[in-house]
């Protein structure tokens, strides 16, 4: 039996076709064309070698069609086309680069997070560079269903080896039940964040979560695997607190309006009305549960001005953040949810109100003659935080200013 | 018959180079600024007007007559120009008509060639063609890396071959001038008619010097054609065609803004550099070589001058339609243009008195009294490889391959800031090396690099490190982009090369820098 993984054609960079048969005799033979066969060539059939050797195998006529391919790349090809035609437990591991040993917090910003098809390599490479809050390496819709099984590698030999420059590393699982068995592939590779697509229920969010203590017990892991559950269904939108509130590792609600509009019958719009009740059920549930409400994508990489009219509206909803499908959509995204000059002056004068009363020991905040409640202080100091994070204002903000006023 | 080259010794950049080339000899590079040309530039053969028409009619009826009047024979140097790039309808004709008339051992002296010139290697192949002096792009680069061309290759940039010519290096027997506009006595221009494709300057010096000048064109018009880039005065002989050339394809990929976020991402890196280092600034120059990124770098420029309200004095191009979107919205004064990207850009020229023809002798001659390529405040350009000493290869890939032309890019490494952006690694290919594989332009010229993953200065740029220094532009070694790139991509074996030479790269003062080695097939 012949086997085929990966991709190949005219447009396909940094990526392998890989055909694999295994035979009875005539020992390892591989075959290798690629684009970069002078610098690498014996590189490339060195690696296929020691894979082929890991896994026992003795005869097998192995042929490669490079276009550039990184070793993790290659190995996950090879490792895909192995499984195709081996039972076996063992895994290939590369080694899991110091740069991606990094935890994440439950409170991190999440602003962008740039969703990256999970068997396209070539657009993961260089995904950190553009500095989005979070890099999503999806098994789910962008990977066709022939091709789920050979994704499953590639996104774990990424997380491995592919420095994302400290973005959080997420994976979007596919819907429950099927994405359970996707969790072997990304949970022992210090994944920060699992996406829980058409989520509708709390008990979907414990089958995830019984299935990641089981893989952390296994491999005697301790850390936090963070959980995004993504509402895409009318009964998920009713459902939102129920969801949104299931566990303690969630950290973030996100809505998906591509099926959720599909789901309920009506086209998706600029202006949003038809998605307004849903966006505000998943706001109002992620707030009353604490944790980020986070908005879909918005799928036009050419309008940036559609975009960022959508992010105002987005912020103005009292989301966190939302998806990007395109690096360039990073900074639209960024720069509209970040404070603006005004909410950041009305903040600091909120905050330097609060902490002269606090000074004075008064138990009321007030900016002139008008009352501050708690709530207004809380958010505006959320606001000056952000601002400070973003490097929108200066972490000494409350000098400087005095400093200008001399 | 003369050897292909002979005698090889190290120059002064420490290359294996000959000094016989194709039978003539040779200077080795000798540093920059040191070789000193002695002697008198070459003369062309007087002409006397009572060989020419009183009438000023030089029409002849086809192209194959005008060759055969021209004296065609074995062994002459035919050249042409590239201004159509890869819409040039002219010479492969040239060699179809050598063929049939059984020439043999042509040197063809193109100012370019381009993919559309793929049916030359039959020709080359025949014998027909000795050998190619100019560029050799994509198919005709790989024939002479794997040993196929009978002659050597020698690749010159756009000053070095208008020095050449100048020189007597090279000895132009027939130069053939497509035009888009002509009269019958010979003046030209590239601004009017159904082919317009800009300006006509890379024909200049072929036209000054060469023995015998044709013209040809699918747009006669009467005397006097207007503007004439190239005067009547030069040319033996006029020949209308049916279709020149075709202007589209002046457009390339090479001519698109980049959409990818990766090459936009260095773009916007360097026109930050540029600002942070006091280099965008009221009055100053600048020039964007071809290639989405460098062209992407043009409006990120055009974002500063517009937000500050002030503008560039001139604007070098390689014109297209961001550059004359900046003239004509005033945040530059003038576009000294070298080479026309498209059709925005033959508009402008035809249309726009700041929007100046110019040819290889004002830009890039480097046997000349100074030329403008030093006087630009910073220039942007490509490069294949770039090695820790700064020095760049634009003519090979890292496996060997000839695949580019030199172009003007090591006229523009005299820039007052030459700045290379590139990505770290090409489809695994890392582009910082130890050593380049094709020397073509020195480190001590080459100032910045800027990659997606950080920007090394040259250390012989103290200033520049000191502008910036304390910015948050992501500064680092050369070396530590090296090892970035190798870190992800694994180190690279190095290509082996046969021991034969395949081609050799000129300097800019006609001296040679490297030598190209044939690729182990």
């Amino acid at each position: 039996m012949i086997v085929t993984t990966g991709n190949k054609g005219e447009k396909v960079r940094s990526d392998c076709f890989v055909t694999l048969e295994l035979t009875d005799r005539g020992g390892r033979e591989v075959t290798l064309t690629s684009k970069v066969g002078v610098l690498y060539g014996q590189s490339i059939i060195a690696l296929a070698g020691t894979i082929l050797e890991y896994f026992d195998i003795q005869h097998a006529h192995l042929q490669i069609e490079d276009t550039g391919a990184l070793p993790f790349v290659l190995a996950a090809r090879i490792e895909a086309a192995i499984k195709l035609l081996l039972k076996t437990d063992k895994e290939y591991l590369q080694e899991l680069i110091p740069e991606n040993r990094y935890k994440t917090e439950k409170e991190k910003y999440r602003f962008t997070r740039l969703y990256l098809p999970g068997n396209t390599p070539s657009l993961m490479i260089n995904a950190g560079i553009h500095k989005p809050d979070g890099i999503i390496l999806d098994l789910e819709d962008a990977v066709a269903p022939d091709k789920k099984h050979e994704a499953r590698y590639m996104v774990r030999n990424a997380l491995r080896q592919v420095d994302f420059y400290g973005a959080e590393r997420m994976v979007r699982i596919n819907q429950v039940p099927k994405g359970l068995d996707d969790l072997g592939f990304i949970v022992p590779h210090n994944v920060n964040l699992v996406l829980v697509p058409k989520c509708e229920s709390a008990d979907q969010i414990h089958q995830v979560n019984t299935r990641i203590e089981q893989i952390k017990k296994a491999h005697g892991l301790a850390s936090h695997v963070w959980l995004m559950p993504i509402i895409e269904s009318a009964r998920g939108v009713i459902k939102a607190f129920e969801i949104a509130s299931a566990a303690e590792n969630i950290v973030s609600l996100a809505i998906g309006l591509e099926d959720y509009t599909a789901d309920l019958g009506t086209k998706r719009t600029a202006e949003g009305t038809e998605s307004f009740f849903a966006r505000s059920m998943v706001v109002n549930a992620a707030r009353a549960a604490g944790i980020q409400p986070i908005d879909s994508v918005f799928s036009d990489v050419g309008d940036m001005e559609g975009l960022k009219q959508n992010v105002l509206r987005s912020k103005a909803l009292s989301f966190d953040g939302m998806g990007c499908i395109h690096p360039r959509q990073i900074r639209v995204i960024y720069e509209n949810f970040a404070p603006d000059p005004d909410e950041t002056e009305k903040a600091k004068k909120i905050v330097r109100a609060f902490e002269e009363a606090t000074a004075k020991g008064l138990g009321v905040v007030s900016l002139g003659t008008k009352m501050i409640d708690p709530p207004v202080v809380k958010r505006a100091l959320k606001t000056i935080d952000m601002a400070v994070n973003m490097g929108k204002i200066s972490k000494n903000w409350r000098e400087e200013d005095n400093e200008q006023k001399i | 018959m003369n050897k292909k080259y002979d005698k090889l010794v190290k120059n002064a950049a420490g290359r294996i180079v000959p000094t016989i080339i194709n039978g003539r000899e040779q200077v080795p590079f000798m540093g920059v600024g040191k070789y000193k040309p002695i002697g008198r530039k070459y003369g062309p053969p007087i002409a006397t007007c009572a060989d020419y028409p009183s009438d000023g009619n030089k029409l002849v009826p086809d192209l194959k007559e005008t060759l055969i009047r021209s004296g065609l024979r074995d062994g002459m140097t035919i050249s042409t120009h590239h201004h159509f790039r890869d819409g040039d309808l002219i010479a492969n004709q040239i060699f179809d008509i050598a063929a049939e008339l059984g020439v043999k051992d042509l040197v063809w002296f193109p100012s370019a060639s381009f993919p559309c010139h793929q049916p030359i290697i039959r020709h080359l192949e025949s014998g027909v063609i000795n050998r190619i002096e100019g560029s050799m792009n994509g198919p005709l680069g790989k024939f002479c890396s794997e040993g196929k061309m009978k002659g050597l290759g020698v690749l010159r940039s756009h000053g070095g071959r208008y020095q050449a010519v100048q020189d007597g290096e090279v000895v132009i027997d027939i130069a053939v001038i497509a035009a888009p506009t002509a009269d019958p006595f010979g003046d030209a221009n590239g601004v009017n008619g159904p082919a317009a494709c800009g300006l006509l300057g890379f024909a200049l010096a072929d036209s000054q010097y060469a023995h015998k000048v044709i013209v040809v064109t699918d747009n006669l018009v009467p005397f006097p054609c207007i503007p004439w880039q190239i005067h009547g005065n030069y040319v033996d002989y006029v020949v209308k065609v049916d279709k020149v050339g075709i202007s589209e394809k002046i457009v390339s990929g090479t001519t698109q803004i980049t959409k990818s976020p990766d090459r936009l991402l260095i773009a916007e890196l360097t026109a930050k550099f540029c600002d942070l280092a006091g280099i965008v600034r009221d009055g100053f120059s600048f020039q964007a070589g071809a290639g989405g990124t460098a062209l992407s770098i043009g409006i990120y420029f055009a974002d500063i001058l517009r937000q500050r309200k002030i503008k560039a004095r001139f604007m070098r191009g390689g014109s297209n339609k961001y550059l004359v979107q900046m003239l004509e919205e005033g945040l530059g004064e003038f576009i000294l243009d070298g080479q026309t990207f498209d059709l925005e850009g033959v508009r402008s020229m035809r249309d726009n008195p700041n929007h100046v023809n110019t040819s290889p002798f004002t830009s890039y001659n480097y046997h000349g009294k100074g030329n403008f390529a030093s006087m630009v405040d910073v220039v942007i350009l490509g490069a294949t490889e770039v090695d820790v000493n700064f020095n760049a290869n634009v003519v090979t890939h890292s496996d060997g391959y000839l695949l580019h032309g030199i172009g003007g890019w090591q006229n523009c490494l005299f820039s007052k800031c030459t700045i290379l952006p590139i990505p770290l690694f090409r489809d695994r290919i890392p582009v910082i090396r130890d050593e380049v594989t094709t020397l073509c332009g020195p480190g001590e010229l080459i100032d910045v690099i800027v990659t997606e993953r950080g920007i090394a200065i040259n250390p012989l740029r103290q200033d520049l490190i000191h502008k910036v220094k304390g910015s948050d532009l992501p500064l680092k070694t050369i070396e530590e982009l090296k090892h970035e790139a190798e870190k992800i991509c694994g180190p690279p074996s190095k290509p082996e090369l046969d021991d034969e030479i395949v081609a050799a790269i000129k300097w800019v003062d006609g001296t040679v820098i490297d030598a190209v080695r044939k690729v182990k097939g």
